[in-house]
């Protein structure tokens, strides 16, 4: 190609960086104009204003529509990113979250002036409680990692209004890996412990270790190589024993809608993702909202405020004297929470058949992958399937390879070397969003890859090829980061 | 259900693949006695427009700012946003992907990333940004165990300035810490009094907020210099960061850690959520800062890129001895932030700090002329106290019969504080409707 | 990554079970990672040193080597005050992966007790343990 001409594959590979396009005496902004008079600051106390470039509103439109082409989401294929229950976002949801009654609603209006705000977080605390069968909830947390805090506070103040010290919580190795950060931000101290052959956590390992210096301890059920922990009775009983607390993490909380009882698990404390389970969009990162639903027992520890009832009307109420106190500046995401209230209200008992669905299309991509994949624990999933790389280290092939190979078929690859507990892991959740077609035509992109990693292995080695951008140097990126332009 | 695409064809092909009967089968694994006995009691399925129709019913119960003159700020700000803000961060190659974990096939959310990390770094006047934390109070929290971290003290000193949830959420995250936190009292100005912790050698970080929760512009350079003095460090939060318009940032007042709120920049009041948490630092601590990162590198054939960096630092890899455990953060209101920064460019930044200026000192100005007390004298920004006369709260509630909220009463939070009301004026806040609220108070 | 036959391991140095090395030299000891530990490792990207005139028992960790994914904290071999520490590593960390015995030192060390590097493996009796790992 001549000298600085460029193909349009070439020029929406790149997008220059913002300030690039920056101009002096452009503007992308309708400045309201000036009613009052100008009034004098000062001089000691004004500064430069920072240094943003100047651009024009088509500027801003065109840089910014530019990077989403940059972008994968679930709306552009499928998403199978196990862990992360990457459904379908409905639409319609959007729209609700955008009335001006919702974007408009000042937090610290009178509570006469935002029933229909309250009403909502009431109807979605009802809805998460019934779904859950756990007695009591706070909407606050605004992700999951935030979630697990808020429990892991509620544990604390729990032993510590019982008097008791606790120093100590046992998180298997098939936890997220936020657990272990979440119980140390409150002084416990991890107590590692494995998983049996099958995948899940035996009771008598966890009653062996179980102590009156532990707190309890976290679990994720299903865990997360997709398996239900067969045995979270007798565990919760032998954590119990010891006045020990239960915490659930519902992060995967998409496989059992409708099925399990939390509440009758012996879980004590369970958070949710709404921006997995409850369909609002993970908008690259965030905003998520992490629900906390606790049992009658630990009830008075939930943060404040809370939302309650006088004499008909919604209030927030912060008279809860044993509360943990306040987790968020406000009451936690409120918008994402109407995208998930409208989600429940669209679905209504369907959400079962969501979770079934979820669960079919897991097992069926372990029935049809496991001839050409490593399965390390051959039995029935729940909503993912956790796969590893052993098959197709002979030919020197990795995880990291074949997951960069999805790219090309056109396929956000999986959430890879997650778990911990298996090497190499590839970890697909599909959701019940993904129709057969789908799944099959990723199917056959797998054993596709599969085959090339036998017989022509740099093909994945250079992957991914089709894209815009071939693999990035992360060494580099850690060793002298440039963190600003 | 339009949501789910199998057709009971599908599922009964499907169910052969996998060697069961039914869906139920599917769930054997699942002991009886944990299992749901009952259906789940949830009110059938709404159609689209069903949907609508009963959200509009819920977001009609909230007084809206166009039926309503509300003088609220303390923390949410109702600030005019750009059309293109929710048009671009509504493209669904935006809102519906996850952390960029493959940097390949999300290479806008990393660039976007990085210029919001520059432009964070540039509104505060620090070195550099993380990709950031959930809201204002819970950055503060993480600055706040940072600051315990690096300075291997136990003592934070929090101005009594700082917005009383913010302060609040700080002691919810230190409670299970043995760390002692006290409350720096104010001056007559409404300002903090730094006098009371000079010569304090003990303290890891000195909290301030600037503007503070009355809206006054604090004295950084002189906190700065006492922090110095005491090796501690100085954290900076804000609620309003439209005020590093028109004056000095807390950088390049000599803050080490500067967080707060960034729901002003395009972001809706949404009932306080979700909101940014803005969290830039010094170089020299980046090792020590919570959350993600976004930096520049290469691809294999030479190619600018982006990608996560410093991973090490986080709660997927260091786990129990990671810097904080934030996974999911505002990446969306980060971007949102990002497109309202670059609309209104370094000029309009500045212009429409002004006018906010200008607009809430013809308020201030005019209750003055009324026979009202300003009682704080220091400059504000946006935001200012009033002393209204006894027996205000019926004037206060007539007015809202009106559609005028007349401020936030300050005795919940601040009990000597009886009759003080905290008024916010945006840009928002035209003369007319101002001039309207002067005609109705006595 | 490298087979045991192919990774480089002096005759002169001692080493450790965490795959730290010690060598001995006017009764000054330098530590370092063994060729084993940066090829385990990979690429390098940062190692948080010690602050000179720290004091360390054997055993105790006295800092921590990353890579982009993961963060391996390294112990001492042999208790002791440092002395000097490589401050190279600061900008490239990557002397540990491409001189893990010379440039890529890491800190130097006046031990409290040299008997304590008695314990250390010998070159041949780390490599059985290498293999025994395996």
């Amino acid at each position: 190609m001549n000298e600085g001409k460029k193909s349009i594959a070439e020029s929406i590979s790149r997008e220059p960086l913002l300030w690039d396009r920056g101009r002096v005496g452009r503007s992308g902004f309708s400045l309201p104009k000036r009613d009052v008079e100008d009034t004098p600051i000062n001089e000691a106390l004004l500064g430069q204003g920072p240094d943003f470039p100047d651009v024009s509103e088509v500027d801003v439109v065109r840089h910014f529509t530019k990077l989403s082409q940059l972008n994968f989401g679930v709306d552009t294929g499928m998403y199978p990113l196990g862990s992360c229950t990457m459904k379908y976002n409905p639409k319609i949801n959007e729209k609700q979250a955008k009335l001006e009654g919702f974007t408009g609603a000042h937090p610290l209006l009178p509570c006469e002036l935002s029933q229909g705000a309250l009403e909502v977080m009431a109807e979605l605390e009802e809805f998460l409680l019934e779904i859950t069968g756990m007695d009591a909830v706070t909407l606050q947390p605004a992700a999951g990692a935030h979630g697990e805090l808020t429990g892991m506070l509620i544990m604390h103040a729990y032993h510590k209004f019982h008097g008791s010290h606790r120093t100590k919580i046992i998180i298997p190795d098939t936890a997220h890996g936020t657990n272990p950060a979440s119980a140390a931000l409150c002084g416990f101290k991890t107590v590692p412990v494995t998983s049996g052959p099958d995948g899940i956590l035996g009771a008598d390992t966890v009653a062996e270790i179980m102590d009156e210096e532990t707190a309890g301890i976290m679990i994720t059920n299903p865990n997360t190589l997709g398996l239900f922990e067969e045995h979270i009775l007798k565990i919760a009983e032998a954590v119990h024993e010891k006045g020990g607390l239960v915490y659930g993490d519902g992060a995967n909380m998409n496989a059992i809608m409708g099925i399990a009882d939390v509440g009758a698990l012996g879980i004590d404390i369970l958070h949710l993702n709404l921006h997995k389970t409850f369909s609002t969009p993970h908008g690259g990162g965030g905003p998520g909202s992490g629900p906390v639903c606790v049992m009658k027992n630990l009830a008075s520890f939930l943060p404040v405020p809370r939302i309650i009832t006088h004499n008909g009307e919604f209030a927030l109420s912060e008279d809860f004297p044993l509360s943990i106190g306040r987790i968020h500046g406000f009451y936690g995401n409120f918008s994402v929470m109407v995208k998930a209230l409208s989600y429940i209200l669209s679905m209504g008992s369907d959400l079962k058949k969501a979770s079934q669905l979820a669960v079919l299309n897991a097992n069926y991509i372990k029935e049809k992958l496991k001839d050409v994949l490593h399965l390390p624990f051959d039995r029935p999933c729940m909503h993912e399937c956790v796969f590893t790389d052993r098959l197709q280290q002979k030919n020197k092939i990795s995880t990291l390879d074949m997951a960069k190979r999805l790219i090309d078929y056109g396929y956000h690859p999986p959430t890879i070397y997650f778990p911990l507990v298996v090497s190499g892991a590839i970890m697909i959740e599909p959701t019940e969003t993904e129709s057969k077609e789908e799944i099959d035509n990723f199917v056959e992109a797998f054993k596709a890859i599969a085959e090339e990693a036998a017989h022509s292995p740099d093909l994945l080695r250079q992957a991914p090829t089709a894209g815009r951008i071939s693999r990035l140097d992360e060494t580099e990126a850690a060793r002298h980061p440039c963190l600003t332009g | 259900m339009r949501y789910l695409p199998h057709t009971e064809n599908d599922i009964s092909v499907m169910l052969d693949a996998v060697k069961k009967e039914t869906l139920e089968d599917l769930f054997t694994v699942i002991p009886e006695n944990c299992k749901r006995k009952d259906l789940l009691a949830l009110p059938g399925a709404l159609t689209e427009w069903e949907l609508d129709s009963l959200m509009k019913t819920r977001a009609g119960a909230n007084a809206s700012p166009t039926e309503y003159t509300v003088f609220l700020g303390a923390g949410s700000y109702n600030h005019f946003i750009p059309e293109t803000v929710s048009y671009l961060i509504g493209r669904s190659e935006f809102a519906t992907s996850y952390t960029p974990y493959q940097p390949e096939v999300s290479q806008g959310t990393l660039q976007a990333i990085y210029e919001y990390q520059t432009f964070a770094a540039m509104l505060t006047g620090m070195d550099l940004s993380n990709a950031s934390l959930y809201d204002g109070a819970t950055a503060l929290a993480e600055a706040c165990l940072m600051a315990l971290r690096i300075s291997k003290k136990n003592t934070i000193a929090i101005s009594t300035l700082i917005h009383p949830h913010y302060r609040h959420v700080v002691n919810t995250y230190l409670e299970p810490t043995d760390c002692e936190v006290i409350e720096i009292p104010m001056l007559e100005s409404g300002c903090t009094d730094f006098s009371v912790i000079s010569g304090e050698r003990e303290l890891a970080a000195v909290v301030v907020q600037s503007p503070n929760f009355f809206g006054c512009i604090e004295n950084i350079e002189e906190l700065s210099e006492i922090c110095r003095k005491g090796d501690s460090l100085l954290i900076s939060s804000f609620t309003e960061p439209l005020a590093y318009g028109l004056f000095k940032t807390p950088g390049e007042q000599g803050a080490d850690i500067v967080c707060g709120e960034g729901q002003s920049l395009g972001i809706p009041v949404s009932f306080g959520g979700p909101g940014l948490g803005i969290f830039t630092t010094r170089s020299k601590y980046v090792r020590s800062m919570p959350g993600r990162l976004v930096g520049k590198t290469k691809d294999k054939n030479g190619r600018r890129g982006f990608v996560l960096t410093l991973a090490t630092r986080e709660q997927h890899i260091r786990r129990g001895r990671a810097t904080s455990n934030i996974c999911t953060n505002s990446s969306l209101c980060a971007l949102a932030a990002t497109i309202y920064m670059s609309s209104l460019g370094k000029t309009g930044f500045r212009n429409l700090a002004k006018i906010n200026y200008d607009k809430s000192e013809y308020l201030k100005k005019k209750l003055t002329d009324k026979g009202y007390d300003i009682p704080f004298a220091a400059p504000a920004f946006n935001e200012f106290v009033v002393k209204c006369p006894d027996g205000f709260r019926h004037t206060y509630d007539e007015l809202l019969k009106k559609h005028i909220v007349a401020g936030l009463p300050l005795a919940k939070y601040y009990p000597e504080l009886t009759e003080h009301y905290l008024f916010c004026v945006t840009e928002t806040s035209s003369k007319e409707s101002m001039d309207a609220f002067l005609k109705e108070i006595p | 990554m490298k087979e045991i036959n192919d990774l480089i391991l002096p005759e002169e140095v001692l080493y450790a079970d965490d795959h730290e090395w010690a060598r001995m030299e006017d009764g000054i000891v330098t530590i370092g990672v063994s060729d084993y530990a940066q090829d385990q490792l990979g690429d390098i990207v940062y190692v948080e040193l010690p602050d000179i005139d720290d004091v360390y028992e054997k055993g105790e960790e006295f800092g921590s080597i990353e890579s982009v994914k993961a963060v391996s904290e390294m112990y001492m071999p042999v208790g002791g005050k440092v002395v000097e520490i490589n401050s190279d590593l600061e900008n490239s960390p990557e002397l540990i992966n491409q001189s893990p015995y010379d440039d890529g030192w890491i800190i130097k060390v006046l031990p409290d007790d040299e008997n304590e590097l008695d314990d250390l493996l010998e070159k041949d009796a780390y490599i059985a343990m290498l293999k025994g790992s395996e």
